[in-house]
């Protein structure tokens, strides 16, 4: 167990490094990594610092949160099969960052988007909290995130439907793909304390979510308030998966094959997971934020696509592994 | 001193009242067997004691705290749900954490070795709870109850499923619990284990507590006619009681 999260930290820390020194900019490894460090004049500093700095800690922010809420998720719900957009926040927050790109209002401010995606993802799990109820078990809060999912993408569509122009309904697209690149340290400023504290909302969770392995009768019974964990996850996770949404679009497939993946490597305890999982999606979105620069350097290559063809095949290698060693049924 | 009071409990799903003005006492030293035909409400019986639904009247375990509750009863549920794959000395440890204590910690040790080898588990410690066979799960989780170490023991069907040995070695535990001065209450449809093993049963048919008191007091067979529609054969033997259903009247 300690083993796997040495190799966890040891590999985020390396592929942040890795992160650093990749880039159109043609640099040595020790120079941009001393321009990172020493500052001074000239161009090198400033990329270092203004470009390759906040994309890698996004990085590590936007992925160590989704897997992080995936692992939670697939506690609460006891299903592997459970990922972050499953509450209807990431659909609800890509719909208000592309009523604001299809308004035009982009340019007016580098953080209108942000902001607008965070507005939707706040509308979102207002919305979803209302319909589930607040005593109400597992199966209302799926069928919630479900119902504002189909709403959010139904309108995303219509906005699509509506762009008065290609160049928008492409911008729009684009977007909704998914990408780090060109962000600033200011989202690195605006994504932090959203992951803190969803973080810190989700980790408090642990002890609920192993005991949730029983189920929730007997959950309650052994001292867990299924309906304040139920709202705490829900917060912790409409924040992370917002926030990240915000500052860098849709990215699938990091919560959903992250936490599968490390699963068997913690027991499969719900408490642990959540740390390996939130290393192990920092891992996983690095390494899709480096093969997007290194695969197709001059074509912009966006990082949801590449963590859904990683991450689709690497799914349907674990529902063969598992038909295998449940003889061949599929449950 | 009693570990479980009920008094006029009444539970009512939507327009449909399931039982009404239930009182019951539990006390320590005791194993309830609680019997009755499906659909009488046995289960929401349970939940409802528990607080896990709402109900009208008063149950002392549903007006404690969350916390509180977990350390005045362990509830096993009908479902034996174990949704992952964790080691079995981890499933166990579930309860000491619930108990407060710290699952490393010495009383947290001490806790889960107990109930793993009370249920004879002490050699499946590291093996994936999920995959166990059936009687295993059951016992799993009966030993996850047992490290909760509460002073009433709560169990929904325990025994269904089992091969008879485990069934007689299960209601054994949950008697040498009643003898050790904890109380159990167990639901069961094998009214001949119920006759052998529970020092007191209590019959739930028509909305209500149809008969209360030792097994010879309630299973008598206009009782049995009543609230299970069957014909009974009893005997007092020199090994204890015998009791069986014969027919349907």
């Amino acid at each position: 167990m300690r083993l796997l999260f040495i190799i966890l930290i040891l590999l985020v820390a390396g592929l942040f490094v890795a992160g650093l020194t990749v880039g159109p900019a043609d640099t040595g490894f020790t120079e941009a990594l001393a321009a990172l460090v020493n500052g001074g004049d000239g161009p090198l500093p400033l990329v270092m610092r203004e470009i390759r700095l906040p994309r890698a800690l996004l990085a590590v922010m936007v992925g160590a949160g989704l897997g992080l809420s995936g692992a939670a998720l697939q506690g609460y719900l006891r299903n592997p099969l459970a990922e972050p957009g499953l509450i209807g926040v990431s659909n609800a927050a890509a719909l208000g960052a592309v009523v604001v790109i299809h308004a035009g209002l982009v340019a007016s401010g580098t953080l209108a988007l942000p902001f607008a995606a965070l507005g939707g993802a706040l509308i979102g799990v207002f919305l979803v909290l209302a319909l589930a109820g607040a005593q109400g078990g597992s199966l209302t809060l799926i069928l919630a995130g479900i119902a504002i999912s189909a709403l959010a993408g139904a309108l995303t569509s219509l906005v699509l439907n509506l762009s008065p122009n290609p160049f928008a309904a492409s911008e729009i697209v684009f977007w909704m793909m998914g990408s780090l690149a060109d962000r600033s340290i200011v989202h690195v400023g605006l994504l932090l304390p959203f992951v803190l504290v969803g973080g810190a909302m989700i980790l408090s969770l642990a002890r609920g979510l192993d005991a949730l392995t029983l189920g929730e009768d007997a959950a309650e019974t052994m001292g867990y308030s299924l309906t304040r964990l139920r709202l705490v996850l829900v917060i912790g996770v409409a924040a992370i998966v917002g926030g990240a949404t915000a500052v860098a679009g849709a990215i699938g497939f990091v919560g959903l094959v992250v936490p599968h993946i490390l699963r068997p490597f913690v027991g499969a305890q719900p408490s642990r997971l959540l740390w390996a999982s939130a290393l192990g999606g920092a891992v996983m979105l690095q390494m899709a934020d480096i093969l997007v620069r290194v695969i197709l350097p001059e074509r912009d290559l966006k990082l949801g696509v590449v963590t859904a063809i990683v991450g689709a095949p690497l799914f349907l290698h674990l529902i063969v592994k598992t038909r295998r060693e449940s003889g061949g049924g599929l449950a | 001193m009693s570990v479980l009071t009920l008094d006029r409990l009444s539970v009512t799903l939507r327009t449909r009242s399931i039982f009404s003005n239930v009182s019951l006492r539990v006390a320590p030293g005791e194993f309830v067997g609680l019997i009755g035909p499906n659909g009488a409400g046995k289960t929401t019986l349970m939940r409802a004691a528990l607080g896990l639904i709402p109900s009208t009247g008063r149950s002392s375990l549903a007006a404690l705290t969350a916390r509180d509750r977990a350390r005045a009863v362990a509830w096993m549920p009908q479902s034996r749900e174990i949704a992952w794959p964790i080691p079995v000395e981890r499933l166990v440890a579930l309860g000491a954490e619930a108990a407060g204590h710290s699952p490393t910690g010495r009383a947290g040790q001490t806790a889960i070795e107990a109930a793993m080898s009370r249920m004879g588990l002490t050699s499946y410690k590291g093996r994936a709870a999920s995959r166990l066979s059936g009687g295993e799960q059951a016992r799993a989780l009966i030993a996850r109850a047992l490290a909760q170490d509460t002073p009433l023991l709560m169990a929904d069907e325990p025994i269904a499923g089992l091969d008879p040995a485990h069934q007689i070695s299960t209601m054994e535990v949950f008697a040498a619990l009643a003898a050790e001065g904890r109380a159990a209450l167990v639901s069961l449809h094998d009214l001949g284990l119920a006759a052998r093993h529970c020092t007191r049963l209590v019959l739930l048919a028509e909305g209500g507590i149809l008969a209360d008191g030792t097994p010879a007091e309630v299973l008598t067979p206009e009782n049995m006619a009543r609230a299970f529609g069957v014909s009974v054969w009893h005997r007092q033997t020199g090994d204890g009681p015998i009791f069986q259903p014969l027919e349907v009247l």
